[in-house]
């Protein structure tokens, strides 16, 4: 029997009778990290890492959820599994599954480089590899995010420097909080949106190291903070919200930004390419180093990948799932 | 180029005009001048000629790269750019370069005289040469596909801060048929060649289309109304014993339309004249199509001369006796129009747009409502008392058209769009019934909000049936109104029809695709407006 078979429900383990981020409810989840697609309601057990555990049961509240720390075996059922870091945001991980000697390798959601935050991204040796691809085009090279943070703090500078906002969309868990840790906060203050500051909350809680910021509330004097780093989610840059802080610059941080034609359409006056997944050369080293024959291809540019993977000799195929991967289109983000 | 990239970088980043015509402005005094007239010349259109395939550049890009040219055919729908996604693609520069525009644009016409290895040589070797935005706009130049959201108009505006020249005069040494091989900077721009000015057109003025009803023009008394041609505005001028047809588009015809070489016959020299040329045959317009093949063949056959005769259907007097008379009134250049035409003899290429007399507003609704049979697509309103103007200027001119004609259509195959609608489906391929089948009939690609692009996008990923390369067929599920404004029998189409500027006007999404229209409403509308 495989160790791991594609359900309905999602990816399931028959020898310990759990599921893998399912997207329908089932009795044991495990949970690679808190992001929506991969963390649901409704199941009636939960295992994630320790530093992931907070901000999913913020998410998701009253769950019953069990805590595993990195690279810590643990028997259920007639598999032995353990969670090692997936690099995307900080608790993420990938989940190790052995079956009578047999190792399934699944990634969630990952990145190769390290961020400064998230616990950085630790390959793992495996028969068969389940990766996402959401960036799985050769298009996709991102720089080193130094050079990428360096270029937010120069745009902020130079809007500072004008006294207008710098308005900055960025997803309110994991992208926030990278920016927060990475930016030079001795330009000026930091704003967040209501969904940013609640995770970075939990974040702080957890004793993540994180510069202060300024929540912004109807009763907030924007006037007193003109020239201040504005972080949202991308939803909320066209709507209402944005609109308070009068002709502000604005800008992204995500993956698509890549591609000009996206950055225009989004109306954004800047696109910093900054994604919390592997880009395709990160995606083709992370494969090769699992040692992995077999890679099971779940979310993103799929039917290419693969092809591309079977090219170069792996047994690939598709998995469909219903993970999102990075997304600026998706109904819940949509203005 | 990194001076070019920069001011590129700059123009992209924002939406507001006065930050782009300060970026252009600062170019236009700082650039070298060889710099500044290749600027000038690709923002108005002026591109040289395309020195290699684009089928050679995906190879030779997929091949550096180390990629199958499969996945690199793949990534470029996702980019929606070739330019951009060569650039992408590529490995990071080995080298930087130091060339600045004229040095690569120079470099782009040699490629013409290369043999291929030696051109493929060039071309890679400026690949490795280049990072980023310098490769990406490398690669529009060499494609010819350049393009930045940046009107003439908004250019004319920022070399007129640059030098202190006036607009309109700047406009007007624009136009022509010049390339940076032919002048220079100073000669172009800063001491205009009197003798060069005997082909060069005036800008066209261009009319807005009326909102609603013309009540709230005013008194009809000061209006002049004219039929609205269906054919291509044309400026015809005879100058020193020579004639030059020019489009709004500042295309030189000339030679598209050999008939109008008669006006030197007719036209005293120094007359410049605005019209729509149209084809013309028993003394009224032949439908656009018969003329849109006098523009798309690349030769013209006696028979297709015979077959779709035109004429200049004239409409404003620009220039008489080598005088502007632009700043004069219309009823006054309407009344030397008339003059000049009195003198012509029926054979010459030259009609003049006849004046529809109307005492009311309602009365011109009427003459409207009855303009498809005149073969026009609907009147214009032009105030008496108005000087011509250069550009879209509101206020003097107006179009009247008539209401578009509309079917309901059922969508049955969906395409990603490019450039900024790369990630968006948004062309789409229209159906009507025949019997129990659906007949592809058109493709349509505006007319939407961005909100219903992002919504049909989401739909047609969730409900594709199959995929043929790029384009994906989907349920027959959505009824879309497909605006039109004509309507032509085509061979070439598998239902026998062919539609002029076909748009989405409305999702119906009260209607079932059983309700949508049928093959033989169109052929009913074909009998009635074809």
């Amino acid at each position: 029997m495989s160790v791991l078979t594609f359900t309905e429900r999602g990816i399931f383990c028959p020898a310990g009778n759990f599921f893998i981020d399912p997207w329908a409810p089932v009795d044991r989840a495990l949970i690679t990290h808190g992001h929506s697609d991969h963390a649901r309601p409704g199941h009636r057990r939960y295992l994630a890492t320790a530093p992931a555990a907070p901000v999913i049961r913020h998410r998701l509240g009253g769950i019953a959820l069990d805590t595993i720390g990195y690279g810590e075996p643990r028997r259920i059922g007639d598999a032995i599994v353990s969670f090692h870091p997936a690099g995307h945001v900080p608790g993420s991980a990938q989940i190790r599954v052995e079956v009578a000697g047999e190792v399934w390798v699944v990634s969630g959601d990952y990145k190769t480089e390290a961020d400064g935050l998230s616990e950085p991204f630790e390959p793992v040796r495996a028969h068969a590899f389940v990766s996402e691809c959401t960036f799985g085009l050769p298009v996709f090279s991102w720089a080193p995010q130094a050079q990428v943070l360096a270029g937010i703090d120069d745009w902020w500078t130079a809007n500072a420097a004008e006294r207008r906002f710098s308005l900055l969309g960025a997803y309110a868990l994991g992208k926030a909080q990278r920016l927060l840790a990475g930016v030079d906060a001795g330009i000026g203050p930091i704003l967040t949106h209501g969904a940013i500051e609640a995770t970075c909350a939990v974040m702080r809680g957890q004793g993540i190291a994180l510069p202060p910021t300024i929540p912004v509330t109807p009763e907030t004097d924007l006037k007193a903070h003109a020239g201040a780093l504005v972080l949202a989610p991308p939803s909320a840059l066209g709507g209402a919200w944005a609109r308070r802080f009068g002709a502000a610059a604005m800008g992204l941080a995500s993956g698509w930004m890549a591609l000009r034609g996206v950055r225009r359409r989004r109306g954004a006056d800047r696109g910093f390419v900054l994604s919390d997944h592997a880009d395709w050369a990160g995606l083709n080293e992370a494969i090769r180093e699992t040692g992995a024959e077999r890679v099971f291809v779940t979310h993103g540019y799929t039917s290419v990948f693969r092809r591309w993977l079977a090219d170069q000799g792996y047994d690939a195929e598709i998995v469909r799932t219903a993970y999102e991967g990075e997304t600026l289109d998706s109904a819940e983000d949509a203005p | 180029m990194k001076r070019f990239a920069a001011l590129f970088t700059a123009l992209d980043r924002t939406t507001r005009t006065n930050a782009k015509i300060a970026a252009l402005a600062a170019y236009f005094t700082d650039a070298p001048q060889n710099d500044r007239l290749w600027t000038v010349a690709l923002l108005s259109g002026r591109r040289p000629r395309r020195a290699v395939t684009t089928t050679r550049l995906r190879e030779w890009a997929a091949e550096r790269a180390g990629l199958p040219l499969w996945l690199f055919e793949e990534c470029y729908p996702v980019v929606g750019d070739l330019a951009e996604t060569i650039a992408l693609v590529l490995p990071q520069a080995s080298g930087t370069s130091t060339a600045s525009l004229s040095d690569h644009m120079a470099e782009i016409t040699a490629l013409a005289q290369m043999d291929e290895p030696a051109r493929k040589a060039r071309i890679l070797a400026t690949w490795d040469s280049l990072d980023g935005t310098e490769r990406f706009l490398f690669n529009k130049l060499i494609t010819g596909g350049f393009r930045v959201g940046v009107s003439q108009t908004l250019m004319t505006r920022a070399l007129a801060r640059a030098t202190g020249i006036a607009e309109a005069d700047l406009s007007h040494r624009l136009m022509g048929d010049w390339t940076p091989a032919t002048t220079t900077w100073a000669a172009l721009i800063e001491t205009p060649d009197p003798t060069a000015a005997l082909s060069r057109p005036y800008p066209f003025y261009l009319a807005y289309q009326i909102e609603g009803d013309p009540q709230a023009l005013g008194d009809p008394a000061d209006w002049c109304a004219e039929y609205k041609w269906d054919g291509i505005r044309g400026q015809l001028i005879v100058r020193g014993g020579t004639h030059f047809l020019w489009s709004r588009g500042e295309e030189l015809m000339t030679d598209r339309f050999p008939e109008l070489a008669q006006a030197r016959d007719f036209l005293p020299p120094g007359t410049v004249i605005d019209g729509e040329i149209l084809g013309w045959a028993d003394d009224r317009p032949l439908p656009f199509a018969a003329l849109q093949k006098r523009i798309t063949r690349k030769s013209l056959s006696k028979r297709l001369l015979a077959e779709a005769p035109v004429v200049l259907k004239a409409y404003d007097l620009l220039e008489e006796d080598c005088t502007d008379l632009r700043p004069r009134p219309l009823a006054e250049r309407r009344a030397r129009l008339e003059a000049l035409f009195a003198r012509l003899p029926d054979r010459a290429p030259l009609r003049l747009s006849p004046l529809l007399p109307f005492a009311d507003w309602a009365a011109l609704a009427e003459t409207r409502a009855a303009a498809r049979a005149a073969g026009a697509e609907g009147v214009m309103l032009k105030r008496a008392a108005a000087p011509y103007l250069a550009g879209r200027k509101k206020g003097d001119w107006w179009k009247w058209k008539l209401d578009p004609l509309t079917v309901d259509a059922v969508m049955i195959y969906a395409q990603a769009g490019h450039g900024r609608r790369a990630t968006l489906y948004t062309d789409f391929t229209f159906a009507v019934w025949d019997g129990g089948d659906l007949v592809p009939f058109t493709k349509a690609y505006s007319g939407l909000t961005d909100a219903e692009f992002r919504e049909i996008t989401a739909w047609v990923r969730r409900n594709t049936l199959q995929r043929f390369g790029p384009v994906r067929q989907v349920k027959p599920e959505h009824v879309f109104e497909i605006a039109f404004e004509g309507i032509q029998k085509s061979p070439r189409h598998k239902s026998g029809i062919a539609l002029r500027f076909p748009r989405m006007a409305r999702w119906r999404r009260d209607k079932p695709p059983a309700e949508a229209n049928t093959l033989d409403d169109l052929r009913t509308l074909l009998e009635s407006h074809g």
